[in-house]
């Protein structure tokens, strides 16, 4: 617990997190408000699940955050300090995964409700009340992903340590990478369904009949999309473990 | 008690720390002392559990530092005080810093009242001078109270008013009771602040001693004596087994070595000889430096510790880039 609140006042001390939030607030709001617009004009349904279209962009800004919050230690040295502090990096790396995941689960719900409750006030003809377990998932789903997204990134950032190099592979992958790799005649059919970030959008877009990239629903995407989150915050320590900091 | 048993760390083909073991005795002031780039960083950032040794081991109160519980309650470092992120304020860093190890809150005015920053406490930390940055990192050094306490280099680039903060305040340390290992790659400052001294040059321990020893083994004194019979002086004193050699700066001199100044006068009013000068030469602390330092490159290196090529050999060929 004590390491959780060191990362809490490590992370609420520098201005950097609520530009941060604001900026992923106000992106997935704004996004919604477009698609709401358009949607209106052009004559289409309107879905709970629509509202959150714009959630990637969300998410493109939470990593960035998740991804600072190690690599500017690294670039101006704090985790030098962090580790004298605390010489099991282990712990110490699981706790800012901790407090940075937390406050995207946060950042995530305060979008994705944001974005929901724009499109509601946009399009009063269409029915977008959460009736349902699967209008739950589409909508408070952001948070999880969120979460789990930003354990990505800063899994990331301990690996890489340089920011630049940390956010281009974050962003490349979670924004282009994956569907590029789709795209490919033959090999897309066979990767798609291991693609981490296709498997987060599955688990949010999907309806409850669909059997999911892996067969297993939506909440086994999002079950994979966690697994290899894990995965990565579990090498990223072993390295940080064996490496002279 | 800081202790190191065949402390080694090679990057690559470079070795920069090669076998060292040392303790550092509690209660006093420990100068470690070496050119740049002689591995004094690198070996303390060893005994704090940032780097691996290759071999060898570095304990601390007889424990590796990583089995250290709540370590800053111990052992207290300042290795570089740039490592603050540059737009959080003093009191946060120390804030978090006190968080990590459960250092109650108190002890944070505490130490920011001794290091003198309790006015610019909620500043950012980028905005303030080295002087400044150095005195929060001896505040975060001091927040868990610790019986030892580790300094890198804390004089490098500050100015004089700065210089003479910390060393008085090292000595009020020390006059604590605690144990604090300090290094320079200056002799003068450490004669100054360090009652003993590591020696290391390349990474391997020179000598391990009390600084006035150091200081008296190593700046060998010699006596000038100016004559204008120094056919007759030098006669007189080879005769009685003294080591005489012209005076390369001056005629009519003659440097003596391995005696004192009477017995150079007794010699000479026995031979009849009458003097124009009787001088000690006194070695300076730098001379001392080099000429310890300069046998080990000759030693290890196998090259010529003549002239002047022996600093820039020194300060080059231990350095390693992170």
């Amino acid at each position: 617990m004590t390491l959780i609140a060191a990362e809490r006042i490590k992370l609420v001390s520098t201005r950097s997190p609520w530009w941060s939030a604001g900026a992923a607030v106000l992106a997935s709001v704004g996004m919604s408000a477009l698609i709401a617009v358009t949607t209106a004009k052009d004559g289409q349904i309107g879905t709970v699940a629509s509202t959150q279209l714009g959630y990637v962009l969300g998410m493109a800004v939470v990593m960035l955050m998740a991804t600072l919050a190690v690599t500017t230690e690294y670039s101006v040295g704090t985790i030098r300090t962090t580790f004298m502090a605390v010489p099991r990096r282990g712990p110490a790396l699981i706790a800012k995964a901790i407090v940075v995941g937390t406050l995207a689960a946060v950042i995530g719900l305060v979008a994705a409700f944001g974005a929901w409750a724009i499109s509601l006030v946009l399009l009063p003809e269409f029915d977008l009340s959460l009736a349902g377990p699967d209008d739950w998932r589409h909508v408070a789903g952001v948070g999880l992903v969120y979460l789990i997204a930003a354990v990505i990134a800063v899994s990331v950032g301990t690996l890489v340590r340089h920011t630049a190099g940390a956010v281009s592979l974050v962003l490349v992958w979670s924004l282009m990478a994956e569907q590029l790799l789709q795209i490919i005649p033959g090999v897309g059919t066979t990767v798609g369904p291991w693609l981490p970030f296709s498997a987060a959008k599955e688990f949010l877009a999907a309806d409850g009949s669909a059997d999911g990239l892996l067969g297993a629903g939506p909440w086994g995407s999002i079950a994979y999309f966690a697994l290899v989150a894990a995965g990565l915050l579990t090498v990223s320590i072993a390295v940080a473990r064996r490496r002279d900091a | 008690m800081i202790e190191t048993r065949g402390l080694t760390k090679r990057y690559g083909e470079t070795t920069a720390v090669d076998d060292l073991s040392f303790i550092v005795e509690p209660g006093r002031v420990t100068g470690f002392l070496g050119p740049n780039g002689s591995g004094k960083s690198t070996t303390m950032r060893m005994i704090l559990g940032l780097d691996r040794p290759t071999a060898g081991m570095a304990l601390v109160n007889g424990r590796p530092y990583q089995h250290l519980k709540d370590p800053l309650r111990t052992i207290g470092a300042l290795l570089d005080a740039k490592w603050v992120h540059p737009n959080r304020s003093a009191r946060a860093h120390l804030r978090w810093l006190a968080a990590t190890n459960r250092i109650p809150d108190a002890r944070i005015d505490a130490v920011l009242d001794q290091v003198g920053l309790t006015a610019v406490a909620d500043r950012r930390a980028g905005a303030f001078s080295l002087g400044m940055a150095q005195r929060l990192g001896i505040a975060a050094a001091l927040l868990g109270d610790p019986e030892i306490l580790l300094f890198d280099e804390p004089v490098n680039g500050l100015d004089p008013e700065g210089i003479v903060w910390i060393r008085q305040f090292m000595k009020q340390l020390a006059g604590e009771g605690r144990t604090i290992l300090v290094s320079s790659h200056l002799l003068p400052e450490m004669a100054l602040t360090a009652s003993d001294l590591l020696v290391i040059g390349r990474g391997r321990l020179i000598t391990a001693a009390s600084t006035t020893d150091f200081v008296e083994s190593a700046s060998h004194s010699t006596v000038r004596v100016g004559t204008l019979q120094i056919e007759e002086l030098t006669g007189a004193l080879r005769g009685a087994g003294v080591p005489v050699e012209p005076d390369p700066e001056k005629d009519f001199s003659l440097i003596v070595s391995g005696t004192n100044i009477a017995r150079v006068g007794v010699l000479a009013a026995d031979a009849g000889v009458v003097l124009t000068e009787l001088s000690v030469q006194q070695g300076s602390l730098e001379d001392a430096f080099m000429h310890i330092t300069g046998h080990d490159i000759e030693y290890t290196a196998g090259g010529s510790a003549e002239g002047s090529d022996r600093i820039p050999a020194l300060a080059g060929a231990g350095r390693w880039t992170r």
